[in-house]
């Protein structure tokens, strides 16, 4: 896309590793050059590896307490509208708003509504769905291979210099614009 | 410090590779199943046409197959369900509040426990909707505008927050497993070679591809839902055991009941998970993810809850004979010495003196032992609900009421069938789904036991 604007930011370097550390080096030495990083691909979690990289923390905490919130009126107005004005019926003598009684399914909805709705805004904002095809930029990303994607910017490292500074932090491969798709890694 | 520290052995044995950990996990189910295998669904799958034919049986014929009578209303069905949903507690324990914990070893054995939850929420799940009756009008427990009036369901009964209760317990649980899941399929799919396989675990998989913006949100979506379980599964107990302890009956009416049902349900939970992972590390050679370390962690586990379960045993007696009241006094009296102390004592020697013997290390780490013994724990836990449940009942304020219950043969198959449905779905899961995390254990590699 970006091929034909002749004074367009460099190309992208891709870099192909097999050990965690290796990549956090490598993350670390692109950051000091105040290089950007496109994306990092990994088959697990790597421990402290967001912090490096200086990603945003997620905020998926405020999803949660929005529909945990949500969950917490639907249920109190759910049980007081039923209880209390569309057919009281008197149990136990109760007063018709008995909320003591209602706070074990109010917390049970705030539950349901924080699990499920965050779930949903996660699989939305990250785009997964069934069915999806997964884009994966090199062989192996599943298993055991990390990727990371830099973007320079003019008068930084970039094209070759950029690819063997990669490399020398444990790189094993390492590739110069945009990844095709499932480039050899193995 | 560095030269005192006790280095021991980390939790996944064999200096494993990331790479190898896909292997070791995926290629089980590359494998063609055992004989011992087929042999196992075999038999679960007769254990649970057992159970198919005496539910069909219940539900066309009535629930007067039962041995209940005027004095004891409830008993063989409710205490299956009230076993059933306890067990399902320890999946939720080891992954969501050992999670929040940092337990580095759970990631050997959340899988499985994830998925023994579900199975087991569905087994309990079947009790209640059989002990209506008229099964078929079981939707009539949700709130829905409908043409009786609208008659809505009853807000302050214990057995309504059970619905609520249980059906968001399962979604939870369901969608937690889920989402563990899905970083697992991602790497099934990308190894499968077959066409089917690669389509079906493409499909399960949602496109997921490891990229770290998505893996942020992922972990953080996972500590949240995490933290939603953890309250959550003690509520669950908790309002099961509201069921009684709201109730006014001597023998029920105890505010011990919460906390003692919540430390019951993951000491049986547990007991369930070591026979299930014992199992399948005889069976499926995951001797290397699943160590005498794990399991010797579970039995300190069983140990605690086991002594907790028997301290309420104790305080229960002591109260009933504090409180002066003669009704309560009876109702325990009659519980340990009355006709149904044959139960009782089953319950207190599998409960109480069973499990004190995993304090000794040489115990906790032999496989054989632990796995009698959490048979064993199972059994009591299951005569504790039966105990609770039919000595506060059978002999009430009216003696001329009185009566004995037993159950009958309907009754019995319908836990065999629970039982078989139970193990049939595990053995299924276990043959097409990554029993163990890989992208959990893969995070935890090199990683000692000291951490």
């Amino acid at each position: 896309m970006t091929s034909s604007v002749p004074d367009a930011a460099p190309a992208p370097v891709w870099a192909v590793f097999d050990r965690q550390n290796d990549l956090l080096s490598a993350v670390a030495e692109v950051r000091r050059l105040g290089l950007e990083i496109v994306d990092i691909y990994s088959p697990y979690a790597v421990h402290g590896l967001e912090r490096v990289a200086g990603f945003r923390r997620s905020r998926m905490h405020r999803v949660a307490f929005v529909f945990g919130s949500l969950g917490v009126l639907c249920a109190l107005a759910l049980q007081y509208w039923t209880t209390a004005i569309s057919w009281p019926i008197n149990v136990g003598n109760k007063p018709w708003n008995s909320w003591p009684a209602f706070i074990p399914v109010t917390f049970e909805l705030m539950v349901l509504f924080a699990g499920v709705g965050s779930i949903v805004v996660f699989l939305g904002l990250s785009r997964l769905w069934p069915g999806r095809q997964a884009e994966l930029p090199f062989a192996g990303l599943t298993d055991d291979r990390f990727a990371l994607g830099v973007q320079p910017s003019l008068g930084t490292a970039q094209g070759a210099e950029l690819a063997q500074l990669l490399r020398d932090h444990g790189a094993l491969q390492t590739l110069i614009g945009p990844p095709t798709g499932q480039e050899e890694a193995r | 410090m560095a030269e005192s520290t006790h280095l021991r052995q980390p939790w996944i044995l064999g200096a494993k590779t990331p790479h190898q950990v896909t292997e070791d996990v995926a290629g089980l189910l590359d494998r063609r199943p055992t004989v011992l295998w087929w042999s196992a669904l075999t038999a679960s799958f007769l254990a649970l046409a057992v159970g198919v034919v005496a539910v069909s049986y219940q539900l066309t014929t009535g629930i007067g197959t039962w041995g209940l009578n005027k004095t004891v209303g409830w008993a063989f069905d409710i205490t299956n369900f009230v076993f059933w949903i306890g067990i399902g507690h320890a999946g939720t324990l080891i992954s969501a509040i050992l999670f929040l914990f940092r337990q580095k070893w759970r990631t050997s054995v959340n899988r499985a426990a994830e998925a023994m939850t579900l199975f087991a929420v569905m087994c309990a799940g079947i009790f209640p909707v059989i002990h209506m009756g008229r099964a078929w009008l079981a939707f009539w427990v949700i709130p829905y505008p409908n043409f009786r009036g609208p008659l809505w369901v009853n807000f302050r009964s214990p057995l309504l927050w059970d619905v609520f209760a249980i059906s968001t317990y399962f979604t939870i649980s369901l969608l937690f497993w889920y989402l563990g899941l899905v970083p697992d399929l991602a790497s099934l799919r990308d190894r499968a070679s077959g066409k089917v396989r690669r389509f079906v675990f493409g499909i399960l998989a949602l496109g997921w591809n490891g990229s770290y913006r998505t893996w942020i949100r992922y972990e953080s979506v996972y500590l949240l839902l995490a933290g939603l379980a953890a309250p959550l599964v003690v509520s669950v107990h908790t309002v099961v055991s509201f069921d009684f302890a709201v109730s006014i009956l001597p023998g029920w009416h105890t505010t011990i009941f919460p906390p003692y049902f919540v430390a019951g349900a993951i000491f049986s939970g547990f007991a369930m998970v070591l026979t299930l992972m014992i199992l399948a590390r005889w069976t499926l050679g995951i001797g290397e993810y699943f160590t005498t370390r794990h399991v010797d962690a579970m039995c300190k586990v069983v140990i605690a809850t086991g002594s907790m379960v028997g301290l309420a045993y104790i305080t229960e007696l002591f109260i009933a004979a504090y409180s002066e009241n003669p009704f309560e006094k009876f109702a325990f009296l009659n519980r340990a010495l009355g006709p149904y102390a044959w139960a009782y004592w089953i319950m207190v020697t599998c409960n109480v003196a069973a499990p004190q013997l995993l304090w000794f290390r040489r115990l906790r780490t032999s496989l054989p032992f632990v796995f009698v013994i959490s048979i064993v724990v199972n059994i009591g836990m299951w005569f504790e609900r039966y105990v609770l449940i039919v000595t506060s009942l059978h002999r009430d304020f009216l003696p001329s009421s009185w009566s004995y219950y037993t159950p009958t043969v309907v009754e019995v198959a319908t836990l065999v069938g629970s039982f078989g449905l139970f193990f049939t779905l595990f053995l299924l899961f276990c043959r097409f789904l990554p029993m163990i995390a890989m992208a959990e254990v893969k995070g935890i590699l090199g990683e000692t036991s000291h951490d």
